[in-house]
């Protein structure tokens, strides 16, 4: 270190070589004192170190653990899937496999009305058509024991526990499936293919392929979804199979998939998250290192006079600079180690708290990488962060020894200072990429950190000029006292309020945002709204389900047929060679070509759709422009704006749909945005009246019905007189929204608890750092005769503002993101809530008053006069 | 109390003098004799060290009448500071008792002592030990403030400062004073809330002989001024010879108790 590149005249006269030695031996000896103090940062590097390590080694855990089960997830070696019926070629694919001796098992999954006639309750439930043999890998747990085989047989179903207890019935009760009534013989408590919460998100009924068949649920264009299971232990035989047949699937729209790459894209979202969580842990221990360099800054204050003695004593810049730079490392040490061993903990923890969550067995190991990299960052973060404050070592004359208050001049430009801040700022940098899903992510991640960081200093500042302003004069004098307090020299104020306002600003912003998105969602569900759903109806069952609705709402219920289609060409030419454009931005997108289309048409636009561009039908212009195109003799189309750009077409354009067998070709004669976001059938596509009119279709029946039971009674009769129909309850949808929300309020509770965790630790430090001044002036105030209930206030009145400021730095500043992320990001109005915002405020300052309190109540214990002996040493 | 009696009459040269000293001695006891405003009796202080305890002061007897100036010199480690601790009830003895105003303060609770403090105490260190954040003018308005009267008191803080020379400083930070600024600002602190006895730890020892000279002076001064009862700890024998009483400590006691040139 050191200057050691041009001799300067002083350091010749003081004539010093550098002597590591001895200043490892000196670090060692003054760590015994003092340091112990600082040493409270240590936890905030221990709690990023162990959020870390934790967070690594998990991932790989569950990683390692999902491939190992990788067959008992999936419950074969490889599967297909697809939206429809496997047609005759691949019926003869699998023909082939079973003459080979694989296993093949079929498992059909629809959504239909089901009701128990018992408690008359309806529901929308999955219903699996399964063939004998799957699962061909792992357990499965059924009440009664050994209960799995069952559905096999005709009259009988398995049900998932969750449908018991919706409809209130026991094992031996029956359900009315479609047309068939049959008996629960029991539940099925855990398939082992089953990824977490899926049977809270949608309960299932199992029973045979023949009853489902039997039940004449699945009509024509109704949903259902279409899985072949294949045993097939030797891998190369898959791969083979994926070989040879990957055009027909291709072309068929049916997925191959096996079971490692099932395994890699689950342990993938899980190591997305993963890393996340990982920024979260980053972040504290970035905040920890904040709270180092604060540490070190006045620690080196402090021990300025020591500096300039061991400097008279002839050490050299070099040698002094190493001693405290060595400390620095001790403490990162010392807090990474710690770190390092909570996450150890941790790991073996998460399993266990995981449990039932997670797909599989997660068994733990050592992860050597994971534990070394936390150390290694921990470490590296101390020392960082510690670089900047220790720079002044080196500019501590010996003549401070002399004069106390005796400052040279600052150096005007120190390329070392210039080297440091850069080497923090690349370490930042490249632990973010390091940590982040991707890099983009991770540089992201580090400039809003660094923007969080430097907005929520810059309003600490300013509410503190604030308060030194403006405070009131005639307040008695303790408050005063105690806010004055937060101006002393070498006051910690604005790293306290950096690392409280970071954690209240993360709070106040995903409270606020939460809020915001569960009132727009009642908004979406309240009055005036459609709340029921019916589909699936068949054109001649209208008229019949119009008459059970009540009186008063048949008017009003809305209808839109659809009718499935899929484009044959666009202006002539076929999806084959579109698809093989070798120009990306002409080449349209291979989704958009390929799906099967849901297509309506009616004579007016929707509530939930604007026309942008082109002319409607009856020659209404758009929004933004009223292109007229003439479609000649061929019917007009008016399409959704994006799917418009991912199939890259625009007005004028030509769309042929094939629907069922007939082509019909279509102009482009309008486009229109749609408001997902809106519980209402939305199209891509709405032909003009009066070409699809005798086409096969189905429709799509909204409307609303205010009281619960009417609805319930429409959905009873529903099941009973048309099977076929499905109906969906959208309060049913509500609650389902809303217990996912409330789970993620959970993570967020503990995200949010993870940043306040990290900010009450620096705060910790901070107060630790400063307890000798702090120290020192309770005792000369107690000298002057103050009470201890007047010490007692001056305390109360400094920690209140410190909080009262920290804190609300940080929610000034999570007011504004709200603000911004509500309109831009989740496109939703921002309202103010003030209620959230004042209960975090107060939480965090109580927390922070009762630390400080609580860290400072041997102040008033103690009697002042060995006080101040220790305070003036 | 007998016993500084006898000091003084044994500690006088001449027999003239010595008969003029006895007679205004005598007097003075006479006058004084219910207002001893600080009594010691038996104190003792040890503090443990590496396990092992270490007296410092040893069954310590003292009175000192009220309105005189005494100081207390002694070899560094004498155990001056620690006494003067104890005297003021800045810490605890490990037995013994004192008398402050005629008051057991050690019967008192620490918060009581405060409050005693707070109504008839000063003290000046060494160190100035002024609160960093306060201007000088705050820093003196503490002990009046701390009794609910800072409003009022502010026309008398501005001329205790001004008194010390410092009234054209009354918004400075201790960080922007020199050091016998500084003690100054201390010494008006100390008197600020009218003290009946005033404290001070080597006021001068941090500052020049001349600077320190003209601080005892103002402490002198202001002693006389406002009838307080002073307790000089100094290192200078030159000032401490400006007292009415001289006490030395060694070994734990009082080995010498002498009448000093302001007794004359
Ligand atoms: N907390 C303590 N623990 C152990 N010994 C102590 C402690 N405080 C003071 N002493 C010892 O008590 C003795 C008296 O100290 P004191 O500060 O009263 O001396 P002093 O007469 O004021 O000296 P000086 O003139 O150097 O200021 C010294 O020997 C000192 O080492
Ligand atoms: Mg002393």
């Amino acid at each position: 270190m050191s200057d050691s590149g041009h001799k300067t005249r002083q350091r010749r006269t003081i004539g010093a070589p550098l002597r590591p030695g001895f200043a490892f031996r000196l670090a060692m000896r003054e760590s015994r004192h003092g340091l112990r103090r600082i040493g409270v940062y240590v936890a905030s590097i221990t709690l990023g170190v162990g959020a870390l390590v934790s967070i690594h080694s998990f991932r790989d855990d569950f990683a390692r653990s999902v491939q190992e089960e990788a067959d008992v997830l999936m419950g074969a070696n490889a599967r297909l899937s697809g939206d429809v019926v496997p047609g005759p070629e691949i019926e003869e694919v699998l023909d082939s496999l079973r003459d080979a001796g694989a296993g093949v098992a079929r498992v059909t999954t629809a959504s239909s009305m089901i009701l128990a006639p018992s408690t008359e309750s309806v529901r929308l439930l999955q219903v699996r058509g399964i063939d004998p043999g799957y699962p061909f890998y792992g357990d499965v747990v059924t009440e009664p024991e050994g209960a799995w085989g069952q559905h096999l047989e005709p009259g009988q179903v398995l049900v998932d526990p969750a449908v018991l207890t919706q409809f209130g019935v026991d094992i031996g009760d029956s359900l009315t499936v479609g047309t068939l009534t049959l008996q629960i013989a029991g539940t099925v408590d855990d398939l082992p293919t089953d990824v977490a919460f899926q049977t809270a998100i949608g309960p299932r009924v199992h029973m045979s392929q023949e009853t489902l068949e039997a039940a004449e649920l699945i009509g024509f264009g109704s949903l259902a979804r279409h899985e072949v299971f294949l045993e097939i232990p030797d891998e190369n035989e898959r791969r083979a199979i994926r070989d040879r047949y990957d055009e027909l699937f291709q072309t068929s729209d049916v997925t191959f998939r096996t079971a490692e790459e099932q395994a890699q894209s689950l342990s993938n979202g899980v190591r997305f998250l993963g890393r996340f969580l990982a920024l979260v842990g980053l972040a504290a221990l970035l905040l920890g290192g904040v709270g180092v360099a604060s540490a070190i800054h006045v620690y080196i204050r402090e021990k300025r006079a020591s500096i300039a003695v061991l400097r008279c004593l002839g050490a050299g810049q070099g040698t002094a600079f190493l001693a405290y730079l060595s400390q620095a490392a001790l403490l990162g040490l010392i807090g990474a180690a710690s770190g390092v061993v909570l996450g150890v903990a941790l790991q073996e923890v998460m399993p266990i708290v995981l449990r039932g969550v997670l797909p599989v067995e997660v068994t733990t190991r050592i992860s050597v990488t994971s534990v070394g990299a936390g150390l290694g960052i921990g470490i590296w973060v101390a020392v960082v962060f510690a670089l900047i404050p220790l720079l002044q070592v080196r500019d501590v004359p010996p003549l401070a020894a002399l004069r106390q208050d005796f400052e040279p001049p600052r150096r005007r430009f120190d390329p070392l200072r210039l080297g440091a801040w850069t080497l923090l700022g690349a370490s930042v940098l490249s632990l973010c990429a390091y940590e982040a899903p991707n890099v983009e992510l991770g540089l992201a991640f580090a400039l809003s950190l660094a923007v969080a960081g430097a907005a929520i200093a810059s309003v600490g500042v300013g509410l503190m000029f604030v308060t030194r302003r403006y405070f009131p004069s005639r307040a008695s004098y303790p408050v005063r006292q105690g806010v004055s307090n937060l101006f002393r020299p070498q006051n910690q104020t604005i790293s306290v309020t950096l690392a409280l306002g970071f954690g209240a600003f993360v709070i106040g912003t995903i409270v606020q945002v939460e809020g915001a998105l569960r009132d727009d969602l009642t908004v979406s569900f309240g009055s005036g709204r459609p709340n029921l759903l019916l589909f699936d109806i068949q054109t001649d069952q209208l008229e019949g389900i119009r008459s059970l609705l009540p009186l008063d709402v048949r008017g009003e219920s809305e209808t839109s047929p659809i009718v499935t289609s899929r484009i044959a060409s666009i202006n002539g030419i076929e999806p084959d060679s579109l698809r093989s454009n070798p120009d990306p931005a002409a080449r349209p997108e291979a989704w958009a070509l390929r799906r099967e289309y849901r297509n309506t048409y009616r004579s007016y636009v929707g509530r939930a759709e604007e026309l942008v561009s082109g002319r409607w039908w009856d020659g209404t212009a758009g929004s933004e422009d009223g292109i007229e195109v003439d479609a000649g003799e061929l019917p007009r189309v008016s399409l959704e704006i994006d799917v418009a750009e991912s199939l890259r077409v625009g007005l004028g354009d030509t769309i042929t749909w094939n629907v069922s067998g007939a082509r019909i070709p279509t102009v482009i004669t309008s486009l229109r945005s749609v408001d997902w976001g809106q519980l209402e059938p939305n199209f891509f596509a709405i032909l003009e009246p009066g070409v699809l009119e005798s086409a096969p279709q189905n429709i799509v029946m909204v409307a609303r019905i205010e009281d619960p039971q009417a609805r319930a009674r429409v959905q009873r009769a529903l099941v009973g007189a048309f099977p076929n129909v499905s109906a969906l309850d959208f309060s049913r949808v509500q609650e389902a929204i809303d217990a996912v929300l409330s789970k993620v309020r959970q993570a967020v509770a503990f995200l949010g608890g993870f940043s306040a965790l990290a900010g009450i630790i620096v705060l910790i430090g901070a107060l630790a750092t400063s307890r000798m001044q702090r120290l020192r002036e309770g005792a000369l105030l107690r000298t002057l005769g103050a009470r201890q209930s007047q010490v007692m206030t001056v305390l109360f009145a400094e920690y209140l503002a410190l909080g009262s400021i920290a804190t609300a730095s940080g929610l000034i500043l999570a007011v504004v993101a709200a603000a911004l992320l509500m309109p831009n990001v989740f496109e939703i109005d921002y309202t103010l809530r003030p209620l959230p915002i004042l209960t975090i405020w107060g939480v965090v300052v109580c927390l922070t008053v009762l630390t400080g309190l609580v860290s400072s109540r041997d102040l008033l214990r103690r009697p002042p006069l060995p006080v101040l002996r220790e305070a003036s040493e | 109390m007998g016993e500084s009696e006898a000091a003084e009459v044994s500690a006088c040269g001449d027999t003239s003098g010595c008969e003029q000293a006895a007679v205004r001695a005598k007097a003075r006891v006479e006058r004084t004799r219910n207002v001893m405003m600080i009594v010691a009796e038996g104190l003792k202080k040890s503090y443990t060290s590496g396990g092992r305890p270490l007296p410092v002061l040893q069954s310590l007897d003292l009175s000192i009448e009220a309105d005189s100036f005494v100081s207390i010199v002694g070899p560094s480690g004498s155990g001056k500071t620690t006494l003067l601790g104890l005297l003021a009830g800045l810490d605890e003895p490990t037995s013994g008792r004192v008398l402050l105003d005629g008051e057991d303060i050690f019967s008192f609770s620490e918060d009581g002592r405060a409050a005693f403090r707070a109504e008839r105490v000063g003290f000046v260190f060494q160190t100035f030990h002024l609160l960093p954040t306060l201007t000088a003018l705050e820093n003196v308005l503490v002990p009046l403030e701390l009794r609910g009267e800072g409003n009022e008191a502010r026309g008398s803080a501005v001329s205790l400062l001004e008194r010390v020379g410092l009234g054209g400083r009354l918004d400075h930070f201790p960080s922007q004073l020199s050091g016998g600024e500084q003690q100054r600002v201390a010494l008006a602190r100390a008197f600020s809330n009218r003290p009946k006895i005033l404290f001070a730890d080597e006021p001068t020892g941090n500052l020049d002989h001349e600077t320190g000279a003209s601080i005892v002076e103002m402490l002198e001064h202001l002693n006389q001024e406002a009838n307080t009862t002073l307790v000089l700890v100094t290192h200078d024998l030159a000032l401490a010879e400006r007292a009415d009483r001289i006490l030395t400590l060694g070994g734990g006691r009082v080995v010498e108790d002498r009448p000093g040139e302001g007794s004359g």
